[in-house]
């Protein structure tokens, strides 16, 4: 589904990512696991289109995005829940999740987004108690919720969470992975990118360990869980944090 | 029976997407990890970022044998060595050993490997597999061991050392079905069955796997026909892990790489220049899933070429021909291998001098045997029988003592030896 061939990507004379080819079949969660300043974030970034690649390419079901605009990738069918939820906190939980279908609105009809909202309702009952509540009032597994809630609003191919674990409790990250995996199993098709490995590890088919840049471990989920030198030299700290 | 489809019949858009992922994460292991890969790819001025598409690979420098043996024992390691669940190492008969580490993962996907090849051949969870490999530092006997197990076959650990006629006992008494040994065990078996007056009807044998030294079609014909079985070709290195690089298949044409773990290249043995599919030349590994002991564009020193058709068994991957020669003169002697600069190594030693010799390689009974001629130069002459004698007994003692075969020494006069067209003389003639 998605395919990316020798990826290199920065900020202006930042070079962040250094060659990272990668892929994600339909259907599975792939994790991207890695320390802070790994390049994990401005990896998804790149892919959504927010950050512009300066080398290599990027295939979304055999389109070349590399160089799409945001809102051409999402219409596409690549949805990205953004790192620290980015939720409208002025807004309603109703609005943002409208909101969330902006790219397609001259084709999503309001009859069926009532239906479309009923089946994000259904997924995250929360949502629906709080349905008119501000965005900024929600506590933050809620609105870590919303916000993948807001991605599938898009109705989206592939749906790209950047660090949904940040700043949940243990017990709320629980919670949230296993709604991912819901979602897997429900036919979507995940890229994960955490800095809680085991977490995303426990839930994903497949990994990437990513270290400045460059991809230096792939594997499915068990062997890089095998991997103790993982845990102790890559992710020692990623656990520990 | 393809025993991962997923993998050996990957189409072969996907695989290259595969490799290239796995080549670029294990550049950059390696790069961080291993400093001889650190000081080789800086010194070379390569840019591992740079590295596109499995082609960009020709950049790359070679590693060699010499490489390793100098890294010995744990430098070319990439991983700390809590993390290595098992050493093997190579003989060392040419120098100093190597040894070969394997993390958890490793020998994984080594059990993996094998099972495949196993697959391949056509072993299922229903058969008695006789392994007459060793199980020591040599890779042969817990690799396939692990491959077997990973079917769910029923394993016999029979192991080469020992008595034959034991051996086969086992065989009969067990009723194994398959057999994994190297050809010329498997050889040795069949002249022990005729001694013991047992025919190979009376066995159970169904297919056997061989390998670990090169061997040829007109061997394949006589196993098959003395054994009464299906004979099928497997090919590993021990620098690879052991066996499971790659296999036969029903078909019998070729052998079936496993592509998603190793990337292979056919290169030139003069000028390194890589060669185009189809043509025969020394066959170049790298391993792209391997954490212990990666190696990049690996020297095998193994003769082959790549058949790059489809294959009607179904399996995507490419075939590789029989490795039938090496580009170092190698031969295997009994399950030994033996070059002929060691050879030469002991004549010095032994004479004082460098006097011409020749290798003459036999098959008498299913045992080989080793011929060993020397030209008798001026210089060495005495008219004493009693000095020649000692030293054509001194010569065969250093064989026996260096190489670890048996030799028959015989002493010829000048140009009576077999020469090439060109008038060399050649180091080895194999009539098995």
């Amino acid at each position: 589904m998605l395919k990316i061939r020798n990826l290199h990507s920065g900020y202006g004379n930042l070079r962040v990512l250094k060659g990272v080819s990668l892929h994600v079949n339909a259907g599975e969660i792939v994790t991207i696991i890695g320390g802070n300043g790994s390049g994990k974030s401005t990896l998804l970034r790149t892919a959504a289109g927010i950050v512009a690649a300066q080398e290599g390419e990027i295939l979304f079901n055999g389109k070349d995005i590399s160089y799409a605009a945001p809102e051409k990738i999402v219409g596409a069918g690549c949805s990205l829940v953004p790192e620290g939820r980015m939720i409208f906190d002025t807004m309603t939980v109703r609005e943002n999740l409208v909101l969330g279908a902006y790219a397609r609105i001259r084709s999503a009809r309001l009859k069926d987004m009532e239906a479309e909202l009923a089946v994000i309702y259904s997924m995250f009952s929360r949502l629906r108690e709080r349905e008119h509540q501000l965005g900024g009032t929600l506590s933050g597994g809620e609105q870590q919720m919303l916000a993948i809630g807001r991605a599938l609003m898009a109705q989206p191919k592939l749906i790209m969470l950047d660090e949904p674990s940040m700043g949940l409790a243990p017990i709320i990250v629980k919670n949230i992975f296993e709604e991912i995996r819901k979602l897997r199993d429900a036919g979507n098709t995940i890229l994960l990118v955490e800095q809680n490995a085991r977490a995303a590890l426990r839930i994903a088919d497949r990994g990437y360990v990513i270290e400045t840049g460059q991809i230096v471990m792939e594997g499915t989920s068990e062997e890089l869980l095998n991997n103790t030198t993982c845990s102790g030299r890559i992710w020692g700290k990623i656990i520990r944090a | 029976m393809i025993y991962n489809a997923k993998y050996e019949r990957m189409p072969c858009e996907e695989l290259m997407q595969l490799q290239i992922e796995r080549l670029q994460s294990t550049l950059n292991r390696v790069y961080r990890n291993v400093a001889f890969y650190k000081d080789s790819f800086d010194e070379n001025k390569i840019d591992i970022g740079k590295i596109r598409s499995i082609g960009d690979m020709r950049q790359l420098p070679f590693t060699t044998k010499e490489d390793l043996r100098k890294s010995y024992p744990y430098n070319m390691f990439a991983v700390p060595l809590r993390d290595i669940v098992r050493i093997h190492s190579t003989t060392g008969r040419t120098g100093k050993p190597i040894a070969i580490g394997y993390t958890r993962n490793d020998i994984l996907h080594w059990s993996e490997l094998v099972a495949r090849v196993l697959a391949g051949a056509g072993v299922t969870d229903n058969d008695f597999v006789q392994i007459a490999f060793d199980y020591n530092m040599f890779t042969g006997g817990f690799g396939l061991h692990y491959g077997a197990e990973k079917i769910g076959a029923s394993v016999i650990p029979s192991s080469q050392s020992g008595n034959v006629q034991r051996q086969i006992l086992i065989m009969k008494d067990y009723k194994t079905t398959v057999l994994l040994s190297t050809p010329s065990y498997a050889l040795r078996i069949a002249g022990n069955l005729k001694e013991m007056g047992i025919h190979p009807d009376e066995l159970n044998l169904k297919s056997g796997l061989f390998g670990a030294e090169p061997w040829d079609e007109a061997t394949r014909d006589r196993i098959e026909e003395r054994l009464h079985l299906s004979a099928f070709n497997m090919y590993g290195v021990n620098e690879m892990m052991g066996p499971g690089v790659s296999g036969e298949c029903s078909e019998k044409n070729g052998l079936h790489i496993n592509e998603d773990h190793y990337i292979v290249e056919i290169i030139d043995p003069l000028s390194w220049e890589p060669l185009p599919h189809g043509v025969e030349g020394e066959l170049v590994i790298t391993t792209i899933t391997r954490e212990g002991f990666p190696l990049i564009r690996y020297r095998t020193g193994d003769l082959s070429s790549i058949i790059d058709e489809a294959c009607p068994c179904g399996r995507t991957t490419l075939r590789m021909h029989r490795v039938a020669a090496r580009s170092d003169d190698m031969v295997v002697i009994n399950g030994m291998n033996v070059f002929p600069a060691q050879v030469g190594d002991v004549l010095k030693k032994t004479t004082g001098i460098n006097p011409r010799f020749q290798i003459i390689i036999d098959d008498v009974e299913g045992e080989d045997v080793l011929e060993l001629q020397v030209e008798v130069l001026e210089n060495m002459f005495d008219d004493e029988i009693k000095k020649l004698m000692d030293l054509k007994y001194g010569i065969a003692a250093g064989i026996e003592r260096e190489l670890g075969v048996s030799a028959k020494v015989i002493f010829v006069e000048q140009m009576t030896m077999f020469r090439t067209s060109e008038g060399k003389v050649k180091k080895v003639i194999d009539k098995r």
